[in-house]
């Protein structure tokens, strides 16, 4: 049994970050960072979104929300710099940059909604 | 390659130029679709920036919001809007090329597997709103 | 319709010329000619040196792939008067070296194409006693589309992965190893796997989707890739949950 590739597995991050972001992120930055501010639409009090967020499955919600999208950035963000810049040669350096950035902000994420308030 | 001999010559080896995807429309599409992805993470950011600050209290998420309406965070935040929405909008319909489902031993056409997504996309982006929007 | 139509063609003379250039020839313009009836015009009554592949001039061999005006496309399919009034561009193939005028050197492809092993692999053959193999209609509908592969390489002109990324496969080796793979017959799957799963086999790719958009047989090897893709997914899952099961 030869060595085989792990790929399938960032693979598979990268496809579950591309169904979340793409079912769950348009109308997320459409209210929060397009009609809210505009003025639009009415947004939920502070109170109301406070405890909206706090219900343990919103936290859930809200985690996979952060941390699948990242990983599909960080994967297809490598492949851009790969091919886009051609700057294959550097793959550690760029690697560490997409995976633990997207490492570190599912840590940041996991950090943040623990607890709420 | 070997070295060139009188029977193997030297073939000659174009460079790819670093614009390469500037050459033809489907490759800057192709290009501008894999940087969606940049959109992706600018809103998972902001949405950490956002939760942040609501734990910080009402006037600290006040000082949020007043920060998301700043012209500069909006023009990105458009641009961004729009670049999410190419993503799934191209991610909705290459999903049938991934999955050859079978029915009854006949290939099920592309547009079957796409529609569906493209119904639940309505029906979740419907049902967030709804709880953020009734007050 | 005008008379002629001007070819601007690609010379490249190993070991004379340091880099291609270009050479212009004036083609009468016929409404039934081809690209490739222009380029054999030249050959016969204007510039016998000019060199480039080409055999059946039907669409079925797949020798006489070449960039016409920067798309790749077989010369022998593509009409004179669809360019008209020209110029026309004839060069060899993107993303291969080139080995005289318009002809490349496909030696990488083929190294490419025999790690997929584009044959049915059996563990153990069927005696001859007890006949064919059987396939319904249906099993072979799984794998026909990939079959019809004629080995043109103008996905591989297409594919800019292939032209920046020296490890990766390249489409139609690897439409050809799901080709074998969805074959009912065959049963070398995870030997395949073995090879193609490594480094960037079919990692590399990005799902750009031009390789189909330029395939004249209509191929769909971005399809197949993905499918390999998922394949390879849930072998690799297969192996995490069983180290010691399956083949």
């Amino acid at each position: 049994m030869s060595k085989r590739s792990n790929e399938p597995f960032l693979w598979m991050l990268f496809s579950a970050g591309g169904v979340v972001a793409a079912m769950l992120i348009p109308i997320h930055l459409f209210l929060f960072g397009v009609a809210f501010p505009l003025g639009w639409l009415d947004g939920p009090s502070y109170a109301n979104l406070l405890a909206l967020v706090s219900h343990p499955l919103a936290r859930l919600y809200l985690f996979v929300l952060c941390a699948l999208p990242l990983f599909h950035w960080a994967h297809r963000f490598r492949y851009t710099l790969y091919d886009g810049l051609q700057i294959k040669h550097l793959n550690e350096l760029i690697n560490t940059f997409c995976y633990g950035g997207a490492i570190l902000g599912t840590v940041l994420a996991g950090w943040l909604l623990w607890r709420i308030p | 390659m070997p070295a060139p001999t009188e029977y193997l010559p030297k073939t000659f080896r174009p460079r790819v130029s670093t614009y390469w995807w500037l050459g033809r429309w489907p490759y800057l599409k192709f290009i501008l679709r894999e940087l969606s992805s940049v959109s992706v993470a600018w809103f998972v950011v902001m949405t950490l920036l956002q939760i942040r600050a609501l734990k910080g209290g009402p006037t600290s998420y006040a000082k949020f919001q007043e920060w998301l309406r700043h012209p500069v965070l909006m023009v990105i935040n458009v641009i961004a809007f729009f670049f999410v929405v190419f993503h799934a909008v191209t991610w909705f319909n290459l999903a049938p090329k991934a999955m050859a489902v079978r029915v009854r031993e006949k290939r099920v056409p592309g547009l079957l597997i796409a529609a569906p997504n493209y119904v639940v996309w309505l029906a979740v982006s419907a049902g967030v709103a709804w709880l953020l929007l009734r007050g | 319709m005008a008379e002629r139509i001007t070819l601007e063609v690609t010379r490249y003379h190993p070991g004379r010329d340091q880099k291609p250039g270009s050479q212009t020839y004036e083609v009468p313009l016929r409404k039934d000619w081809v690209v490739l009836d222009a380029l054999n015009y030249v050959k016969d009554k204007v510039d016998g040196s000019l060199s480039f592949r080409w055999s059946c001039r039907m669409g079925i061999c797949g020798s006489c792939g070449m960039m016409v005006n920067g798309e790749p496309k077989l010369t022998c399919a593509t009409f004179l008067t669809d360019y008209a009034p020209g110029p026309v561009r004839v060069e060899p193939l993107t993303n291969f070296p080139i080995l005289r005028d318009l002809i490349i050197d496909m030696s990488d492809f083929l190294v490419k194409l025999a790690k997929s092993k584009p044959w049915l692999i059996r563990k153990e053959e069927k005696p001859l006693a007890e006949g064919e193999y059987l396939q319904t209609p249906d099993q072979l509908d799984t794998f026909k589309q990939f079959s019809m592969c004629i080995n043109c390489l103008l996905c591989y002109a297409a594919c800019p992965v292939y032209g920046l990324d020296p490890l990766f496969g390249g489409p139609a080796a690897i439409a050809l190893a799901q080709r074998y793979n969805a074959d009912s017959r065959d049963e070398g799957a995870s030997e395949r796997l073995d090879v193609l799963s490594q480094s960037d086999g079919i990692w590399g790719c990005t799902f750009v989707g031009e390789c189909t958009e330029v395939c004249p047989k209509h191929v769909d090897p971005a399809g197949a890739i993905q499918q390999y893709k998922l394949t390879a997914t849930m072998e690799w899952i297969k192996s995490l949950l069983m180290p010691r099961g399956g083949t």
